[in-house]
């Protein structure tokens, strides 16, 4: 990476982080668990950006477009939000039976472009962004940003109403319950564009703990027409899973949309 | 004719004089450890398939308030997954507090309760034990149901169990 490249993604991710990526830094969330049992427990999440997953060593993810979802579908707000130099955090009182779904939904448009020999980087509004670059800027490229980073924690026994789909950007349909992954089975979920089925999208997997072994250990896999990937989970463990796009699907003119997917699911030992 | 009533009353008195037809026996090992907790442990009978399954007893904190035992019911994962979550707890029959180390037994009768609704088949007795600030283990003995003589089937633990047994008797 360039040195003005890597002094202008940091000046970003510092104020509003980039979500979608074509960097090498991964967002995530981190849950302190996934299947609880019981009444009235409490779950912890990191926020962060970094390269190693999960560890905090680069930028903590702004929480600003975060939201949870309770089983039955209601907005449930989370507590204790706080921010670090390395990470953000925030607590979820999990009052009801089920699963619930807690998402950075990060929405945007931004604009690089090169003035006086120097790159920059500036977050706009849709109508306006093309009149706020300032004259004499060279290299323009416009973005519209649809990130969308979630997570899965279910209380008792796992279920379907969260994953209700928004019809914006990629999203994750889960054909195995998210919060039911056993090591050496196979699991299947289904990727949407727009609603749609994202065909032919690739899908990274990296499993945590990436500091202590010399290997990355990823793996991608392709979705086929009908959006659908499989994987068989080769140990426990937290896995980073993220997928994303770039096309012209956008009002903007002249716009790139860039939208991207990522989730972090616990695979359990059988 | 009177050789299929003769038949008939022969498994009739054999019933009648067998009550108690599965017997579980499970030693709960004593632990050298700085922090020593009852383990909980779930019994429970899966057919070969794995698609039908009868729950037999889950040890757990049950005594404490508000039932905050049950916080931990999930770490008996397989057993949470299989079965544990789909259950209200503590429920009459199934729940009961944590055993000390020693030999344990449980017993059923093949007239009622969870061994009266098993269809003739090949089957999995599982026992599952977890120990908080401690490991977790599982054990399972197959076995065919229902059994065509007095048998004991045994598997032994490595760490959380000793050894368990099942004595099913015709």
């Amino acid at each position: 990476m360039k040195k003005h490249l890597k002094l202008a993604l940091i000046a970003l991710t510092a104020t509003s982080v980039l979500s979608v990526s074509a960097y090498a830094h991964r967002t995530w969330l981190l849950p302190s668990a996934t299947v609880l049992a019981g009444k009235d427990n409490w779950v912890t999440v990191d926020a962060a950006v970094s390269n190693d997953l999960f560890y905090f060593e680069h930028q903590p993810l702004n929480l600003d477009g975060l939201a949870v979802m309770a089983p039955d579908g209601s907005a449930v707000t989370p507590e204790n939000i706080a921010k670090g130099r390395y990470r953000n955090t925030f607590d979820v009182k999990l009052t009801q039976d089920g699963t619930y779904k807690m998402m950075v939904l990060n929405q945007g448009v931004f604009a690089s472009y090169k003035l006086d020999g120097q790159q920059k980087r500036m977050r706009g509004k849709p109508d306006t962004i093309a009149k706020d670059i300032p004259a004499g800027a060279t290299d323009v490229r416009i973005s519209e940003i649809q990130g969308r980073i979630e997570i899965f924690v279910t209380s008792g026994k796992p279920t379907e109403a969260v994953m209700k789909t928004t019809g914006a950007g990629l999203e994750l349909v889960p054909v195995t319950h998210p919060n039911n992954l056993y090591a050496g089975e196979k699991a299947t979920f289904r990727m949407l564009l727009d609603g749609q089925p994202a065909a032919g999208l690739d899908i990274e997997i990296v499993p945590g703990g990436i500091r202590y072994r010399d290997k990355l250990n990823d793996s991608k896999v392709t979705t086929d027409e009908s959006g659908a990937f499989s994987v068989t989970w080769p140990s426990p463990g937290m896995y980073w899973l993220h997928a994303n796009i770039r096309d012209k699907k956008t009002r903007i003119e002249n716009a790139e949309r860039r939208a991207a997917y990522s989730t972090t699911l616990e695979v359990l030992a059988p | 004719m009177r050789l299929t009533l003769s038949a008939a009353v022969t498994s009739l008195v054999a019933t009648q004089a067998t009550a108690g037809d599965a017997t579980i026996s499970i030693d709960i090992p004593r632990l050298n450890v700085a922090e020593y907790h009852r383990p909980y442990v779930a019994f429970w009978i899966e057919s070969a398939s794995g698609d039908r399954v009868s729950n037999l007893a889950v040890w757990y904190a049950t005594r404490l308030k508000d039932n905050e035992g049950n916080k931990w019911l999930k770490d008996m994962r397989q057993w949470w997954r299989r079965t544990g979550r789909e259950l209200a707890l503590p429920a009459d029959g199934l729940s009961s507090p944590t055993r000390a180390p020693g030999t344990h037994q449980i017993s059923f009768d093949s007239g009622a309760g969870p061994l009266a609704a098993l269809a003739p088949g090949e089957y999995q007795l599982i026992v599952e034990a977890a120990r908080e600030v401690g490991g977790r283990e599982l054990l399972r003995i197959p076995f065919q149901w229902p059994p065509k003589d007095e048998r004991k089937l045994e598997a032994k633990g490595e760490h959380e169990i000793g050894t368990i047994s099942l004595a099913i008797k015709p």
